[in-house]
């Protein structure tokens, strides 16, 4: 991108606008432990049964992912049109989900 | 800008590096080169697998034939499918046409990275190498289909596990060949292109680049993992190891219906640029193609599963997926009453491009509204894997997607080598290709109303009839291809020199010297309105 070339008023829809400050090693230390402890329970719903397992799997793990998109890759310091191309994106996987759903789900 | 002088740049096809020959087109970075280097390659593959169709109704020629095995037809079919469909028609236009005019049609001097156009290309190649090493390595030739339906892909002893990277492989050269595309189009408009402005193959261009970006990625991956199961057993798709085989079903449609229209919208492009021109009057509806391209592309995507009806889903996804297959066909109709629309009472001049667009509207319509008959639940039980189905694809890719590249070569034909080819001899071809061509696939849709199952290498004796008028029809039409193609060769090698604008067009490639320069435009032209005006030339 051409950062040299243009300032960031001048882009409002630029890719990388400046960064914002950067989190601490307290936060990513704390998402870390959020991600052990879901993973914990999804673990722990795997072994009361098997639906409580799927349904922890289709909650948890978007949360979990969404952590880590969120503070490790930064998602949270980008620009709006990065994050609104994230959400278009999930938005499509979701509307395959609920297609492929529509089969699997009434076997 | 242009830092050009009075004097005239050379046209691509002289050599200017410091390469010559061959070697200055393989490490070539022009999008018109590398453009000629797919249709070269391309028109190659195309008649091998032409070959293998012609020996495959060779063989239903008798009934209860000994001539080859029923090992071999499933190979022949199978190599026949992924070389006409990885190969051909999902490549075909965009990367054809695509390379040589996108660039050109908005006023730019070249793709956005051609480098990584060059290296598509190569992806391209060693996709197509890999294949053909399929043939003669491992187990020998695949005997899937070009479906590599699991779980028979899995247990298969023939070489899957390569014909299915092969196509791994080809998937790059789509993916890169979408992301330059859509890149080229954001950033390289001339000044004053508006998107609005843009001829009407940029956008089926631009709404087929989201499609190879967003849906190749899909196959890619179902593909890997057949390869995993293959060599590891993960126990994804196989049933005896927990996997479910409806699950590759579903992976390998939602990029494989895509890919149909990755084949359809480019050649649906081309034809929205060749009426105007041989009528002689702006496009009817011009923004309801632009629309309808982008709605086919999205709606398009969310109908994967009517390939499906009989392998027992559920009944609720029966009905989704048939409802969403009748929306799709909205948009395609609606291009259909537009260029019909301008053909009437258009001034037309009835050349060998439009003759094809023609027949690509014609054959066109056959394939799509059979296709709707397959989308209603009901007839898709009964003709589900018949002839019918084969008879309808074919329609549909070879008369829609073919034609529609034959119409583009022959309109396109005098820009790219600033050649002519022989008029009369385009009208001979097609006689026996429009004759051979309905013979063979009405004849197979017949067929398959009557039941005749696909992929089987003998009939039975209630069948013969069609089959051998069938047969008959296919030496017709791969008689037509010939004399096609080879009108073609010897307008390149030995045709009069074209004009810079033999059919009267409007768009920008029409403006600038036959064959093209190598950067184009000697001053990149500033647009001030939309793309098919044809006031100006009859004031002329
Ligand atoms: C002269 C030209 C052609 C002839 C004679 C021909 C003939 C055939 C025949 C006999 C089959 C096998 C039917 C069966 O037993 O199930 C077949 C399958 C097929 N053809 Fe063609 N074809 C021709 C051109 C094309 C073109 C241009 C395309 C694509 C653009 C194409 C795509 C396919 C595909 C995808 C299959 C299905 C393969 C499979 O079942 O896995 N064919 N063709
Ligand atoms: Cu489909």
């Amino acid at each position: 991108m051409n950062e040299t070339l243009h300032s960031p008023d001048h882009h409002p829809y630029s890719l990388d606008e400046p960064h914002v400050e950067h989190p601490g090693y307290g936060t990513f230390i704390k998402v870390w432990a959020a991600l052990v402890v879901l993973t914990f329970c999804l673990v722990g719903l795997s072994h009361v049964s098997q639906s409580y397992a799927v349904w922890g799997l289709l909650t948890l793990t978007p949360l979990k992912a969404g952590l880590v998109f969120y503070y490790f890759m930064h998602l949270k310091y980008e620009g709006s049109l990065f994050k609104i191309v994230i959400l278009v994106t999930l938005g499509t996987l979701l509307i395959f989900f609920a297609l492929l759903f529509s089969d699997v789900a009434f076997h | 800008m242009s830092t050009q002088a009075s004097t005239a740049q050379p046209s691509y096809l002289v050599d200017t590096g410091a390469r010559k020959g061959l070697l200055a087109w393989l490490t070539t970075t022009d999008h018109k080169r590398i453009g000629l280097l797919y249709l070269y390659s391309m028109i190659t593959f195309f008649f091998v697998g032409v070959g293998i169709g012609f020996v495959m109704r060779l063989v239903q020629l008798t009934t209860f034939q000994k001539l080859i095995t029923a090992q071999t037809y499933n190979a022949l079919f199978t190599v026949h499918g992924v070389i006409m469909i990885f190969l051909f028609v999902v490549p075909g236009l965009p990367a054809i046409f695509g390379n040589f005019f996108l660039p050109i049609l908005i006023g730019a001097k070249d793709v956005s990275f051609p480098r990584l156009n060059l290296a598509s290309w190569y992806f391209f190649m060693a996709g197509a190498i890999l294949a053909v090493l399929s043939l003669f390595t491992g187990g020998g030739a695949p005997d899937t289909g070009w479906t590599f339906y699991a779980p028979f892909s899995l247990k298969t002893g023939t070489n899957v596990s390569l014909a299915v990277f092969a196509a791994f492989v080809l998937g790059f050269s789509s993916m890169l060949t979408g992301i330059n595309f859509i890149t080229t189009i954001h950033r390289l408009r001339a000044p004053g292109m508006k998107f609005f402005r843009m001829p009407l193959m940029c956008w089926a261009l631009y709404s087929t680049a989201w499609i190879q970006l967003l849906a190749t990625p899909i196959v890619a991956i179902t593909l890997l993992l057949v390869i995993l199961e293959r060599f590891f057993g993960i126990g994804i798709f196989d049933p005896s190891k927990g996997g479910d085989p409806l699950l590759y079903q579903h992976l390998f449609w939602i990029y494989s219906h895509p890919a149909v229209y990755i084949m359809i919208l480019p050649a649906m492009g081309a034809i929205s640029e060749i009426i105007p021109t041989f009528t002689k009057r702006p496009i009817f509806g011009y923004k309801a193609i632009a629309f309808s391209s982008m709605s086919i592309a999205g709606v398009g995507s969310l109908v994967w599963a009517h390939h499906m009806f009989t392998s027992g889903m559920s009944g609720m996804a029966l009905m989704i997926f048939s409802l969403l297959t009748m929306v799709v066909a909205v948009p395609s109709a609606i291009k259909v009453f537009n260029w019909v629309s301008t053909l009437y009472k258009g001034s037309i001049d009835f050349e060998p491009p439009l003759l094809f667009a023609l027949t690509f509207i014609f054959l066109f319509c056959i394939g799509g509204l059979t296709g709707v008959m397959q989308g209603a639940l009901a007839i898709n039980v009964h003709i589900h894997d018949t002839y019918f189905i084969v008879g309808h694809f074919h329609y549909v890719m070879f008369g829609g997607t073919g034609m529609a590249l034959f119409a583009a070569l022959l309109y396109w034909f005098p820009k790219m080598w600033g050649k002519m080819y022989s008029k009369k001899a385009i009208y001979v071809s097609w006689f026996p290709m429009f004759i051979g061509f309905n013979m063979l696939y009405f004849g197979m849709m017949i067929l398959g109303m009557m039941g005749m199952p696909r992929r089987y290498y003998v009939h039975l004796p209630q069948f013969h009839t069609m089959h051998v008028v069938a047969t008959v029809g296919s030496w017709l039409l791969v008689l037509g291809l010939i004399i096609f193609f080879a009108t073609l060769l010897y307008g390149i090698l030995k045709g009069p020199k074209a004009e810079d604008n033999p059919w009267g067009g409007v768009t920008l490639e029409w403006t600038i010297p036959s064959p093209p320069p190598l950067e184009n435009f000697e001053v990149i032209p500033t647009i001030t309105r939309g793309p098919y005006h044809f006031d100006q030339q009859e004031k002329a």
